[in-house]
């Protein structure tokens, strides 16, 4: 029984069979199958979190996979690490450009690889002037002798594409790219990519612009929790049967939000822009309202979070809670006013690791806990017992380490030092990233209780059972833009997945 | 240049075309910058100086000044290596004081050993020391702060272990050697010449040579470093055996040039070998290693310029301490200016 989509007409360059890989507790990959064959560019869509990324990485040699097949060419293929991914001809675009800001462009094209001469020296005007070819090739100007630091994000990628191109990749893989190239780019490189497969090269899209991706793949592969559902020629699929597979589950009602009294507007967020990053974001929230900011990954939710909050800076709107506007760029004032931000990543932004459950629980209270600036044992447990209690962390013990929590108690830890600040306004970014069903539906939960009594929630989730039942509001992000407003009975998988890949607009 | 920015999204054809390779990049134009402005520094040192008392710059006191910075240019130029990749060696002064100690014993034990060999086994026992601080380091994954910090110490128990309270003199090593620390080749301290040979082989190495660029290509982002599939462990281990080399050598031409050795030879000196690769601009923008050897330079003069302005020594530190963090503001300084000239010239702006 072959994977491989019905009609396969030659053999496959690179193959992938049964690849699983897990971190942790955690299945990222779960028996993924892929056939990537020359002259053809394959798509790979799902949801945020279907594993995409993970495959991506396991190509490139970044991931070892922990059980499961790699094929080149029909024969068996390791790869021990990014140089071995490269030497079998495999050349990755990021998500996320990783260039050297402090080297050259060029440098950073042709690094390990730079032309030589004499005394094998790097011959640096041969690599400007190939470097220079390449971004012909791609029909952009970017100076090669300049330093890669302050490149905007689509000159980045750009600077990536070259340097896929310089190595006369057999198979390019390709995650993302388009998400900060204008309309322009975008053909340019579909031309580049077109150009590669007519050579016979195999090319992996990984995109969530549909139109893009029937544009140029001829074959689409679905993934949907680490797993493969399908893989079919993109001549026999419509966008609505693509959505229909990285969804496909039904929505559940495991996530109640129970109805609260609306209260007064307590955030009030006008006009909210940040060049590059987010513009012209408006919204409100009521006490006793859950507003979730859906989107994909890299839309701008958690970044305007972080400007709302403060910890961000932001070029023009405002910031008003109970309709005092709020000064930008100072998270002491945010908290003073009542806000909280529960951020995306818990062990970097939201937890010292090292230090016990009660110091996290109490640290957004140190001061109101200390007597004469001194922080006594007593006060610090006394609280911290309240809200560990209030919120079922399991710990041994209030002394012992966060890190030898789990991800779902961790997370509880967490809430508990900001709810400890007894804030007006909560904002929580992925608020069950990671973490057990049981503790899942805990925080779910605990947020409608919340809810229930007055506060103002605006949760960010790449999870849209989560987004769908818990919100009262959603308001779909798309590429630093709000773009659909859905109050929740009109909220559903379909309408928030068309607004989320900027479809909304066009339908 | 072109005033016809009009808001208009700005277009490929504005840009004049760059010619190919022609133009130095601007990093360099701005190392070149910062290389000067040591220069700069070193000459108003100098001017100052000789104004004050003219025979700072009679030929002899220049000798001596030559002769004084050529063992920290030698360190400060290992250091850089070792910084550019996001590293740092604290234990280059006990590798020396280990080294330097060796170097005697091996005169008092074989009396004729010629002199390069002493050379090569001192440097092999310096890369040694490299390979300890490296080796722990991979195995570890401890910063090399904290490592290095462990060998400086290591390095000179063990030295006071071997020296056991001895002291070695001049008495003890044969003229040849000792002729090599003092030696001039036409009015050159031989020791100097040494060092600039260091100073002109890791110079090119780093900017000319694939492993050399990876060195700063570790350093400016490591993540994206072990994603194109450079060998980063290998690089940095290998960086610290180079160090350790360096160091050696440094332990060697100490022996020869002071010929009197204790255990406590070359203590603290790490200290001023990082403050000259800070003062040089390695720490910011990688920075090369001439800045470094400028700084050394310019670190060793400053000691002995304000001795014959008869300041305060005490000054001294305070003085060295201000440079630094002159440097460090002026690194700050040109960064800004380059990222507001990088912004200005981006093709595809918003």
């Amino acid at each position: 029984m072959s994977p491989g989509a019905p009609g396969a007409d030659s053999a496959p360059l690179l193959e992938l069979d049964g690849v699983t890989k897990s971190f942790g507790a955690v299945a990222a990959l779960r028996g993924v199958h892929l056939a990537l064959h020359p002259g053809e560019a394959h798509a790979l869509v799902g949801e945020n979190g279907a594993g995409k990324s993970t495959l991506v990485k396991t190509l490139a040699g970044a991931h070892a996979p922990d059980a499961g097949r790699m094929t080149l060419d029909g024969r068996p293929l390791q790869l021990r690490g990014p140089a071995d991914a490269r030497a079998a001809g495999i050349a990755v675009i990021y998500q996320e450009p990783t260039l050297f800001p402090d080297l050259s462009v060029a440098e950073n094209i042709f690094m390990g690889r730079q032309p030589l001469r004499g005394l094998r020296r790097i011959d640096t005007r041969a690599m400007n002037r190939d470097a220079e070819r390449l971004f012909e090739r791609l029909g952009v100007r970017i100076d090669p002798a300049r330093p890669a630091r302050g490149l905007s994000i689509a000159d980045q990628q750009l600077v990536e594409i070259a340097k896929a191109l310089s190595f006369d990749a057999r198979i390019l893989v390709m995650d993302e790219p388009t998400a900060a190239l204008s309309g322009v780019e975008v053909e340019r490189l579909f031309g580049v990519a077109r150009s590669l497969c007519e050579r016979g090269a195999a090319v992996l899209f990984i995109s969530h612009r549909f139109d893009e991706v029937f544009d140029l793949c001829q074959r689409i592969t679905v993934l949907r929790d680490g797993a493969w559902v399908s893989s079919d020629r993109a001549a026999d699929l419509t966008v609505d049967e693509v959505v229909r597979r990285m969804v496909g589950r039904e929505v559940s009602s495991l996530y109640p939000k129970q109805d609260a009294p609306l209260r007064d507007t307590l955030l009030e967020v006008r006009g909210l822009s940040r060049a590059g990053v987010f513009s012209d974001v408006s919204f409100s929230v009521r006490g006793g309202e859950i507003v979730a900011l859906a989107g994909l990954v890299g839309a701008g939710r958690s970044e305007v979070a972080r400007a709302v909050f403060g910890v961000d800076r932001y070029d023009a709107g405002e910031v008003r809670v109970a309709g005092r506007a709020l000064p930008p760029g100072n998270p002491g004032r945010a908290i003073a006013a009542g806000m909280a931000l529960v951020p995306e990543d818990r062990r970097q932004q939201g937890l010292v690791m090292e230090l016990s459950v009660e110091r996290n629980a109490t640290l957004a209270r140190r001061r109101a806990l200390s007597r004469l600036g001194l922080l006594l044992g007593g006060a610090e447990r006394a609280e911290a017992r309240r809200w560990t209690r209030r919120l079922q962390v399991k710990a041994s013990r209030l002394a012992a380490p966060v890190a030898t929590l789990s991800g779902g108690n961790q997370q509880k830890v967490v809430l508990a030092k900001w709810l400890a600040t007894e804030p007006r306004i909560l904002i929580i970014d992925e608020p069950t990233r990671g973490i057990d069903v049981g503790t899942k539906a805990e925080v779910h939960r605990l947020l409608s209780e919340l809810a229930g009594e007055g506060l103002a929630i605006l949760m960010i989730s790449s999870e849209l059972p989560e987004v769908l039942g818990m919100a009262d509001r959603v308001l779909v992000m798309h590429e630093g833009r709000v773009v659909r407003e859905l109050p929740r009975a009109e909220a559903d998988e379909t309408s928030v997945m068309y607004a989320a890949t900027g479809q909304g607009a066009i339908s | 240049m072109s005033l016809t920015d009009t808001g208009a999204p700005a277009q490929a054809a504005e840009n004049p075309p760059p010619g190919p390779g022609r133009r130095r990049g601007l990093t360099e134009r701005l190392l070149a910058v910062r290389e000067l402005s040591l220069l700069l520094a070193l000459g108003a040192l100098i001017l100052v100086t000789t104004l004050r008392n003219d025979r700072f710059l009679s030929g002899q006191s220049i000798k001596d000044l030559l002769l004084g910075c050529a063992i920290l240019v030698i360190l400060a130029v290992g250091q850089t290596l070792v910084i550019v990749t996001r590293n740092v060696d604290l234990s280059v002064g006990s590798i020396l004081g280990l080294v330097a100690f060796a170097t005697g014993e091996l005169f008092l034990a074989a009396p004729g050993t010629p002199w390069p060999v002493a050379l090569l086994l001192g440097v092999a026992l310096g890369a040694v020391c490299g390979v300890v601080n490296g080796g722990l380091i991979a195995v570890a994954k401890v910063p090399a702060l904290v490592i290095t910090l462990g060998t400086l110490y290591a390095f000179r128990g063990i030295d006071y272990y071997w020296a056991a309270g001895r002291q070695i003199n001049a008495a003890d090593m044969p003229r040849s050697f000792l002729r090599l620390g003092n030696q001039t080749v036409l009015g050159v301290p031989a020791l100097f010449l040494v060092a600039l040979i260091v100073v002109a082989a890791v110079g090119f190495y780093l900017r000319s040579y694939r492993s050399g660029r990876e060195l700063y290509a570790i350093g400016s982002e490591p993540a994206a470093a072990r994603l194109s599939g450079i060998p980063v462990g290998r690089r940095v281990f290998a960086v610290f055996v180079a160090n350790g080399a360096l160091a050696g050598l440094a332990g060697v031409l100490y022996a020869a040039r002071f010929g009197t050795l204790d255990a406590a030879a070359g203590t603290g000196l790490e200290l001023q070998v990082v403050a000259a690769a800070v003062v040089g601009g390695v720490a910011i923008f990688g920075g090369s290693a001439y800045g470094a050897a400028l700084g050394a330079v310019l670190l060793t003069t400053i000691g002995s310029s304000l001795a014959v302005l008869r300041i305060d020594p005490f000054w001294q530190q305070a003085v060295v301490g201000a440079l630094i963090l002159a440097a460090i503001g002026l690194d700050r300084l040109l960064a800004l200016r380059m990222a507001a000239r990088l912004r200005g010239r981006s093709a595809h702006g918003a």
